[in-house]
């Protein structure tokens, strides 16, 4: 809560000072990695067609999908692939991410 | 009114507007600094879209000389009358009204790197603080004497760029006789799409057999072998194409006689009904004008930090036209990957920050081998710090299983989803 708290002071002096900084919770890092899955399944995750939408969904649910593909357990055509080349934490950030984005 | 006073009062227009849509910040000057970005395909319209996303502070100019974008990826199908050019055409838009990007339809004609300037064919001179080039490629016509000539060109077509060429050659297919060969020519590697002629071959190889069955599809391929998911191409052309498609490695193209529709190779020439030569490539001109090139004397050499280019400062370069790390393809794809890496080093070296030392990016490439049933390519790419280049991640590559109407279905959502990333 202080963090928050102090990043809402930050982006209130910012915006005093006329600049329009991103708020708190989109930290570059994360959003730099996240953007490695739009491509496929869209902007923020929501995906049009058959390709699934991460957007919104549980970050519990994100995170044990995303490990069974890397275990190789869960059915895939290629997010087995894919999921291999993120770490543990990475994909803690990528579920964290994705859970917090809107559906339209 | 000056030039830039002009563009300026654009920008403050497009500004206005923008600041009326939700969820859109919009900046009230260029405080945080001016980026352009030339090249409006899957590395440069993601690199625009993506730093008025994070940044909005940043101004941003995108220079794209069509008015609508045309991918490429998915392009082949229209050869097998699966899909129009309309399906695969977008407009930039969205760009402008949703991002504030100022969206300039020219030619780049001049980049000076010391003044930090570039020149545009309608004359307008744009000052940038950081330069984004995504240029593509040029295809290389004078390597092949025979189509140095404009005019046998309309005839010997490359559709390599999807687009009027692409209906060309769909024509050509459909007034071909049965019993007529089709003749695809691959260049040496690299090249823009890897898996993209053998694809081609197969969308051909569908609308012959189920169309005029008596027709064959022979590949001349430069190449000592098939450069990208070899074995399900080799098997589909084996199991499905059987005595349609004929596959020739080791055989590059020397040159062609257009009139008379003859592939000339080192030690033999054929004569085919519909000739369709992918020529050897480059990256664009404006990169070689610019002094960008570096290696080969044809690709342009990267930080994949922040792909600044290792010959000129503040310029940055994406897509097919960078020498790419190894088993990293020029695709799309990989493209809209560099977009996004390129705008965070951007917005950082701009705040006086450095880049992420940790990029990662992937790729996925899809082909249709049929109407319906697709194979894929996928890894992820990750920064070496001692190479420093990118290397695959460990375990993170591979193809399909088999081919798969599941895969055809993902294929057409990625080429929504991805042109979304990109200009929505």
């Amino acid at each position: 809560m202080m963090h928050r708290t102090s990043a809402i002071a930050a982006c209130a002096l910012l915006a005093g000072l006329g600049l329009a900084y991103p708020a708190a919770g989109q930290d570059q890092a994360a959003r730099s990695l996240a953007a490695n899955c739009t491509g496929c399944h869209g902007p923020s995750g929501n995906s049009a067609g058959a390709i699934p939408t991460i957007a919104g969904l549980d970050k519990a649910y994100i995170v044990t999908a995303l490990q069974e593909f890397k275990a190789g357990t869960r059915q895939a055509t290629v997010m087995h692939q894919h999921a291999k080349g993120y770490t543990d934490q990475e994909i803690e950030v990528l579920a964290e991410y994705f859970s917090q984005q809107k559906r339209p | 009114m000056s030039l830039s006073r002009r563009r300026f009062l654009k920008q403050v227009a497009l500004v206005a507007a923008g600041a009326a849509a939700p969820g859109v910040r919009s900046p009230a000057s260029a405080a945080g600094g001016r980026a352009v970005v030339v090249g409006g395909g899957f590395g440069g319209a993601t690199a625009a879209k993506y730093i008025r996303m994070w940044a909005p502070d940043i101004q941003v100019t995108l220079v794209e000389r069509s008015r609508e974008f045309i991918s490429c990826p998915l392009s082949n199908r229209v050869l097998a009358g699966q899909i129009e050019l309309v399906d695969l055409t977008r407009g930039y838009g969205a760009l402008s009204s949703k991002y504030s990007i100022d969206v300039v339809y020219d030619e780049v004609v001049g980049i000076d790197p010391d003044k930090r300037e570039v020149t545009l064919a309608g004359g307008d001179v744009l000052p940038y603080d950081r330069l984004i080039v995504s240029p593509g490629v040029d295809l290389l016509f004078d390597e092949i004497p025979g189509l140095r000539d404009p005019a046998t060109r309309e005839r010997v077509l490359h559709a390599w760029r999807a687009g009027p060429q692409t209906m060309a050659l769909r024509r050509q297919l459909e007034a071909m006789p049965d019993g007529g060969v089709y003749a695809l020519t691959i260049p040496k590697a690299p090249y823009r799409c890897p898996p993209g002629p053998y694809e081609r071959a197969c969308q051909v190889a569908w609308y012959f057999k189920t169309q005029k069955p008596k027709s064959k599809v022979l590949i001349l391929d430069a190449n000592d072998k098939v450069q990208s998911k070899e074995a399900l191409f080799t098997k589909v052309w084996k199991e499905w194409y059987a005595g349609i498609i004929e596959y020739r490695p080791n055989s590059a193209l020397v040159d062609v006689d257009a009139k008379t529709l003859t592939a000339k190779l080192e030690f033999e020439e054929v004569k085919v009904d519909v000739l369709n030569v992918v020529p050897p490539q480059r990256a664009a001109k404006i990169a070689a004008d610019t002094g960008l090139i570096t290696a080969n004397n044809k690709w342009v050499g990267v930080d994949f930090l922040s792909y600044e280019s290792v010959a000129k400062k503040n310029i940055h370069v994406l897509g097919d036209a960078i020498l790419a790390a190894p088993a990293m393809p020029k695709s799309g794809h990989i493209a809209n990957q560099h977009g996004k890496v390129a705008a965070a080093a951007v917005i950082a070296l701009l705040r006086g920050q450095s880049p992420n030392p940790n990029p990662i990016i992937n790729n996925t490439c899809y082909s249709f081998v049929s109407d319906k049933q697709v194979i894929h390519v996928a890894s992820v790419h990750r920064y070496d710090p001692e190479k420093k280049t990118m290397v695959v991640a460990q375990g993170a590559s591979g193809v399909s299983a088999t081919p798969s109407e599941l895969e055809g279905t993902y294929a057409e959502s990625w080429g929504k989803n991805i042109w979304a990333d990109m200009l929505a």
